[in-house]
């Protein structure tokens, strides 16, 4: 008998665990890393928010939605140049992060843009976001703001070189505003 | 004999392959030049603006020195700030050259740039640049004068974005037009493009 109340509470333990591992394997599927957004020029009512998204699981997932309370309006959009014309898109249906892959969101191409920003977006601040996914749920993280033509890819400033990286301004990320005299 | 005739008329043949290939590589140069970009000689006109601090400007008011145009907007998250701090940065490289050529940054989107948005916005680059906006009629205008593309694209929710040419146009002081900096032009070449386009201003 108290061999099987043991195996009982047992069962019961690994029942009530089991969600929670779960849980916890659904969050570990996907993770946001260096999550960052540029400061925006004064007055600017839109900013932009880059990430990378992995994808560790075996199903492919979407991120869905994102929220924020720094803006308005949170939107997935791609953008891209197309014969020297800019376009921009907002992704319906939520942005496919491939089972075992990684989407960037960077300068040039996806990004979560911030419409009807609260406040200009300033070098050395941090906000809060929330990403959720269709099959991993939500995950919040911090973003750092970093300078306005900040690429995350510790580009060299001043070289001329956009190294290949899709260059979108050549600060550093950690330059600052301080390398450009600002008026 | 008969050989100089044949040699004759295969070097006569040469000669006219050679004429239609140029013909051809000449139409296609007129077809080609920069994507985006319309034939040289119809790039630029009259147009009637205001500037962001309110002042009424022409293309009269750029003549006499060269400058650099580009058509953006501010609500644009990405490209259009990223080509006004790549502009602030070649000025600084100017050096002394700086002062001898104009630089505009002409809206799209005239309905939500208001003279007052484009003077705060102007205020984070470099203070050489100035903005240009005006009613959707003029705006027009000056788009069809540079040949510049632009294009109202709705949102979900109700707002929307504009699509629109990402290049500097580079003019001399004549507004004749002189060459463009594509989007995402590396930094040497883009200050030896904007240190010509000075060299022509007229000494006076």
């Amino acid at each position: 008998m108290r061999t099987l109340s043991k195996l009982a509470f047992a069962a019961v333990l690994i029942g009530l665990a089991a969600p929670a591992f779960a849980q916890g394997a659904n969050n570990a599927s996907i993770t946001v890393e260096q999550p960052y957004a540029r400061a925006t020029p004064a007055g600017a009512k839109t900013g932009a928010v880059y990430m990378t998204i992995d994808n560790k699981s075996g199903t492919a997932d979407r991120l869905t939605g994102v929220s924020s309370d720094v803006a308005d309006t949170l939107q997935i959009h791609e953008m891209k140049v197309v014969n020297n014309v800019m376009q921009m898109r907002e992704i319906s249906g939520g942005l496919p992060i491939p089972a075992g892959g990684s989407v960037v969101l960077k300068p040039g191409s996806y990004h979560v843009m911030l419409i009807g920003l609260k406040k200009p977006l300033t070098a050395g601040d941090k906000f809060p976001l929330t990403l959720t996914f269709a099959k991993a749920g939500t995950i919040s993280v911090t973003v750092p703001v970093q300078a306005m033509g900040a690429n995350n890819m510790g580009a060299t400033p001043d070289t001329g070189s956009m190294g290949g990286m899709g260059g979108m301004g050549n600060n550093n990320s950690s330059g600052g505003m301080g390398k450009m005299e600002m008026k | 004999m008969r050989a100089r005739q044949w040699i004759l008329a295969a070097f006569a043949g040469l000669l006219g392959f050679a004429a239609v290939a140029l013909c051809i590589v000449y139409a296609m140069s007129f077809r080609g030049g920069v994507h985006g970009v319309a034939p040289v000689a119809s790039i630029g006109g009259p147009f009637t603006l205001v500037d962001d601090t309110g002042a009424t400007v022409t293309e009269k008011t750029l003549a006499g020195k060269p400058y650099a145009m580009y058509f953006g907007y501010t609500f644009c998250p990405d490209v259009c700030p990223t080509t006004l701090l790549d502009l602030s940065r070649w000025i600084q490289k100017l050096g002394p050259d700086a002062d001898k050529l104009n630089y505009v940054f002409v809206t799209v989107d005239p309905e939500r740039d208001t003279v007052q948005t484009m003077h705060a916005y102007l205020s984070s680059f470099d203070k050489h640049i100035r903005g240009y906006t005006g009613t959707p009629a003029q705006i027009a205008q000056i788009a069809k004068a540079y040949r510049v593309y632009y294009k109202k694209v709705p949102t979900d929710d109700g707002g929307y974005t504009m699509d629109h040419s990402a290049i500097i146009y580079l003019m001399g002081p004549d507004n004749n037009f002189v060459t463009v900096i594509p989007y995402q032009e590396a930094d040497a070449s883009a200050i030896a493009k904007l240190k010509n386009l000075a060299a022509l201003t007229p000494t006076s």
